[in-house]
């Protein structure tokens, strides 16, 4: 059964549509690329799958692993194993990194009918996944995000995903302001968590993200419909060529 | 009908004229003067300006006789684990007065006649009663409470908690005028915590002098912590000298209607103050947070940071003036207000002032009323967290992130303390109201 099912969809944000017919299957295991130009529809997607207020859907369906996604809160659906790492991480002045990550991780396990997690298991486990990524206990203990470069907020965002382990991955332009130092240390967690379990939808505009996290599938997002599908070599060849066929193609 | 004029005296219990009448020559001529002030001024009406936005129709529809009794109260658990000297008052008198620490002297005011000349030389001339009815009234009364006093260079290592609570009636309201007075001498350097409590329903209007001589320090937490069926009128006023420090901190969390004024003097140079705060109302609650700051000399900082979180149809006032005058150059002035309203029928009103007379200084001031934001909610929830519990975090952040601004660690960790049991109370799984 295919992880995740995207069928006809259409999305609307404040009466503009949006997406205008996307489909997509993405089977578990898979690693899919999104590829499109600025203004595709390629963000909006990722908050549609996540949750978001503010997207409407006037047609189409989402399945997920089971759940028909759309009926679902974004809380819900994060704990179902949907994980959005995003584009603009949000600053929360005032709550520790720690104490956010641990609400997360029991939020899970209070759905699954678990108590609380141990401090100290909890400790080691986020201490074992942050050394990977460089992060230091003196980031996990300051505010999320807050005073964070652009590359430790990506960084935090493989964290949380690597502690949450979710079942699809939706990586939000997770390459956009990294040098190529903190490009390879996210991939490489990216990789990390690359598991026949576990899907990956990566949305990005660029190709050199896709050097390091090889995808089985590439999409071109264009106007609000898928417009072209292939695989990795997809993406080298709109390295060189661009999106112009896909924008001028109206 | 209500007028400006003094309709309902609010004068309960000895007749000032009375007391007058027993009381030294120093100490009868102020009653006398507080008194024919009051009298000539009266309790503000809706035409008065500094009371514009905290109406007292429901304070002057009660007639309230002497608080007397002992009131039903227990120190929040955190402030009472402080480990310092604890000072007791009881319906404006002082009840209970441990050993101090060596450099701290405290006397009761209830025979002022008695009073040193410490006393003598601050009591009644840092609270102004000129335009302040309640001051006013406060003084006229004047005759128990504490005066405290650091001793040159004493540097008393915990908190002194200064307790003061009133028992009030059922039907009938009670009515006390606790005073204060704090001298902290040159290079003294302490911690208060002041905490106003009580039961039943009743006005309290305290009046607190504090004055901190040169190269001294005063941290200053005070904790509102009144029934829900009291009135809290209180004035707290400072008089600073020369690089002194005041770090000051009020957390709101009780009363029906409160109205907590806090005027600064800052007649020094090189003078650091700080007066920062926190509201919490829920259901029909009123805070009134009214600041005042004069910076009449050089080099003078001053710090404001005042967050308010309301729910239900609570209410919130924030008025702040920081006045600069033409001596005070090189002045640097912070002052912010922010509200979360977390119900639709929740509302506040923000007047900052600055009036400024010196050309080189740094001020700024401003106001942010809001809900919480949207992006932050749905971060949390994208990561799983349910939305009752993801505003309960976002509300505890936004409030501690203000607590933290309390100097000394104890006192920061208490009132952290006092603040979390609000919000579990208040806003912990009341999901969705305000969306």
């Amino acid at each position: 059964m295919a992880l995740l099912e995207i069928e006809g969809l259409h999305v609307e944000v404040e009466g503009k549509e949006i997406l205008k017919g996307i489909d997509l299957v993405i089977e578990p295991g898979e690693v899919h690329a999104i590829m499109g130009p600025n203004g595709s529809g390629k963000s909006t997607l990722s908050y549609v799958l996540s949750g978001r207020e503010g997207y409407e859907v006037t047609a189409g369906s989402i399945r997920f692993d089971g759940h028909d996604l759309l009926e679902m809160e974004a809380d819900e659906r994060a704990v179902a194993g949907i994980f959005l790492a995003f584009q603009y991480p949000v600053e929360l002045p005032g709550v520790s990194g720690m104490t956010f990550l641990k609400e997360a991780v029991n939020a899970r396990r209070k759905a699954a009918g678990e108590g609380d997690i141990d401090a100290m298991a909890f400790l080691k486990l986020v201490r074992a996944k942050a050394k990977g990524l460089g992060i230091t206990d003196e980031m996990l203990k300051r505010a999320v995000n807050v005073g964070f470069s652009g590359g430790e907020k990506k960084r935090n965002e493989i964290l949380h995903m690597a502690v949450l382990e979710p079942k699809l991955c939706v990586l939000d332009e997770t390459d956009s302001g990294l040098d190529i130092d903190a490009l390879k240390v996210v991939s490489d967690g990216v990789n990390a968590l690359r598991d026949p379990a576990r899907s990956m939808l990566v949305i990005t505009h660029y190709q050199r993200l896709l050097n390091h996290i090889e995808p089985d599938k590439v999409h071109v997002l264009a106007r609000g419909r898928i417009r072209r599908t292939g695989g990795k070599e997809l993406a080298l060849e709109l390295e060189q060529k661009g999106y112009a066929d896909f924008v001028e193609a109206a | 009908m209500t007028t400006d004029t003094n309709t309902l005296p609010l004068v309960a219990g000895e007749d000032p004229a009375v007391l007058a009448a027993g009381a030294p020559d120093w100490l009868a001529a102020l009653r006398r003067a507080a008194i024919a002030r009051y009298d000539a001024i009266g309790l503000p009406g809706p035409r008065t300006e500094a009371w514009k936005f905290t109406g007292l129709n429901a304070v002057k529809a009660l007639t309230p006789v002497p608080a007397e009794g002992v009131p039903a109260t227990e120190l929040p658990p955190a402030v009472a684990a402080l480990d310092g000297p604890r000072i007791e008052i009881v319906n404006g008198r002082l009840s209970a007065l441990p050993a101090m620490p060596t450099g701290v002297e405290v006397v009761a005011l209830d025979d002022p006649a008695a009073a040193p000349e410490w006393v003598r030389a601050h009591l009644g001339s840092i609270a102004s009663f000129e335009t302040h009815p309640f001051t006013a009234l406060n003084t006229a009364q004047l005759a128990g409470g504490v005066a405290v006093r650091i001793a040159r260079g004493a540097m008393p290592e915990a908190p002194i908690v200064l307790s003061v609570a009133q028992a009030g009636g059922g039907e009938t309201a009670t009515i006390a005028h606790p005073r204060v007075l704090v001298v902290v001498e040159e290079g003294g350097s302490a911690d208060l915590v002041t905490v106003f409590q009580g039961s039943g329903r009743y006005i309290a209007n305290p009046v607190t002098e504090i004055a901190v001589a040169e190269g001294a320090r005063l941290g200053h937490a005070v904790l509102q912590a009144e029934d829900a069926e009291a009135f809290h009128v209180s004035m707290t006023a400072l008089k600073l000298a020369e690089k002194s420090t005041y770090d000051g901190f009020v957390l709101a969390t009780g009363s029906k209607l409160a109205r907590h004024e806090v005027r600064a003097e800052l007649d020094g140079e090189h003078i650091e103050y700080a007066i920062n705060g926190v509201y919490l109302g829920a259901d029909g609650q009123h805070h009134d947070i009214t600041t005042f700051i004069d910076h009449a000399r050089p080099h003078g900082t001053s710090h404001e940071m005042v967050k308010g979180v309301l729910t239900g149809t609570a209410r919130g006032v924030f008025q702040g003036k920081i006045l600069v005058r033409p001596d005070a150059q090189k002045t640097d002035g912070f002052q912010m207000n922010r509200a979360l309203l977390l119900s639709r029928d929740a509302e506040v009103n923000s007047k900052p002032e600055l009036e400024i007379y010196a050309d080189d200084v740094k001020c700024s001031h401003g106001a942010t009323v809001g809900e919480l934001e949207d992006d932050e909610l749905f971060y949390l929830m994208a990561r799983g967290i349910p939305r009752g519990r993801a505003r309960a975090l976002l509300v505890e952040a936004y409030v501690q992130e203000a607590i933290a601004l309390i100097g000394r660690a104890p006192v920061r960790d208490a009132f952290a303390a006092v603040a979390s049991e609000w919000l579990d109370r208040h806003v912990a799984g009341v999901s969705g109201s305000g969306e």
